[in-house]
C-alpha cells in the first residue's frame, strides 16, 4: 500500500484526465499502472509527474505502462525520430534488413497495427516495411 | 353531508395512521442510499431492499449488507452487489523481452541492457532529454522491472 501512497498524485492525475480501462497493481514491491490515454500529451504529462515524484527513475519500484488511444480511422503517421531518418524493414524486428528510409516529420500511411510495437506502413515512394511504432505519430 | 364528512376524515386518519408507523419504500431508500458508500445503488421495493453495483471486496459486500438490514422497515435484503475484478499483472516471457529490449534500446548506444526473470538491468549513461523516451519505450513491452542504473548526464 506504501506504493500506492507513494504515487497517488500520479494516479490521481491518471483518474482525472480520463485515463480509461486504468488498473493500479501492487505486486513484489512494485506498482504496475497500466491504461490508454486519450491523447499524447496526457501520457507525457503522468511521465512528467512520474519524473517529479521519482526523479530520473531510479527508484525501479513503477512500471507505467500507458498507451495513447488510436481511432481506427486513423491512417497516417508522422515520424517523430529526434533528428534522424527511421528505419523501415522487412519484418517486426531490428534484426530484420532495412528495406527503406523514413524522413524526419515525414507523414507516411499506415497499413496495419495488429503488432503493438511495429507497424506496417507505406511512404509516398511505395516502400512498404516495418517501423517502430514508438516513433511513429498518429495524424488525426 | 355530515355522514361525508365524517367517513372523509376517517379515511384520512386510517391513511395518516398507517403511513405514520410504516415508513415508505422511497424514505427507505433514501435512508439507506445515504448510508451506503459510493458505488451502491439501492431499490426498495415493499419493504424489500435490493442493492447493485460494485465493491472492491467481500468485507465491502457484508457492510453493505449489514447497514440495509439495520434501517427500520426493511422486511429483507437482496444483496446484488459484485467484488471488482482486477486485470492482472502481465510479465513478458524472457525470450519476447529480450528481443524487445534490444529493439527499444537500439538508438540508444550509450545504454547497455540486460534481461533477467523479466527484470531489465540499465547501465551505461544517457542524456536527460533521452532518458524519457528510453523509460516510455521500455515500459511498453511488459517488464517485471526497469532497474535504472544509469548515470544521467
Amino acid at each position: 500500500m506504501a506504493l500506492q501512497e507513494k504515487y497517488k498524485a500520479l494516479t490521481d492525475a491518471a483518474t482525472a484526465a480520463g485515463i480509461s480501462d486504468l488498473a493500479v497493481r501492487e505486486q513484489d514491491g512494485i506498482l504496475y499502472v497500466d491504461g490508454t490515454a486519450p491523447d499524447g500529451a496526457t501520457k507525457d504529462n503522468l511521465w512528467e509527474i512520474y519524473n517529479q515524484i521519482d526523479p530520473n527513475f531510479a527508484s525501479g519500484d513503477l512500471v507505467l505502462n500507458v498507451n495513447v488511444a488510436i481511432d481506427v480511422a486513423v491512417t497516417h503517421a508522422k515520424v517523430i525520430t529526434q533528428s534522424s531518418n527511421l528505419n523501415i524493414r522487412k519484418g517486426p524486428g531490428t534484426d530484420q534488413p532495412i528495406v527503406g528510409k523514413a524522413a524526419h516529420d515525414e507523414i507516411i500511411t499506415l497499413v496495419n497495427r495488429s503488432n503493438d510495437l511495429w507497424w506496417l506502413v507505406r511512404t509516398k515512394d511505395g516502400e512498404e516495411g516495418y517501423c517502430y511504432a514508438q516513433y511513429l505519430e498518429p495524424q488525426a | 353531508m355530515k355522514t361525508t364528512k365524517f367517513l372523509l376524515s376517517a379515511v384520512l386518519a386510517v391513511t395518516l395512521f398507517f403511513a405514520g408507523c410504516k415508513p415508505k419504500d422511497a424514505d427507505i431508500q433514501s435512508a439507506v442510499q445515504a448510508k451506503e458508500a459510493a458505488g451502491i445503488t439501492v431499490a426498495v421495493a415493499k419493504g424489500d431492499v435490493t442493492l447493485t453495483g460494485e465493491v472492491a471486496d467481500e468485507a465491502e459486500k457484508a457492510k453493505a449488507e449489514e447497514i440495509a438490514k439495520a434501517e427500520e422497515g426493511v422486511k429483507s435484503v437482496i444483496n446484488n452487489l459484485t467484488i471488482k475484478t482486477v486485470a492482472p499483472v502481465v510479465i513478458a516471457e524472457d525470450t519476447v523481452l529480450i528481443k524487445n529490449v534490444a529493439d527499444a534500446t537500439k538508438d540508444f548506444p550509450t545504454v547497455k541492457a540486460e534481461v533477467k526473470d523479466g527484470v531489465v538491468l540499465l547501465t551505461g549513461e544517457i542524456k536527460k532529454a533521452s532518458l524519457i523516451t528510453l523509460m516510455q519505450h521500455l515500459s511498453a513491452l511488459k517488464p517485471k522491472k526497469i532497474d535504472n542504473k544509469l548515470t544521467v548526464k
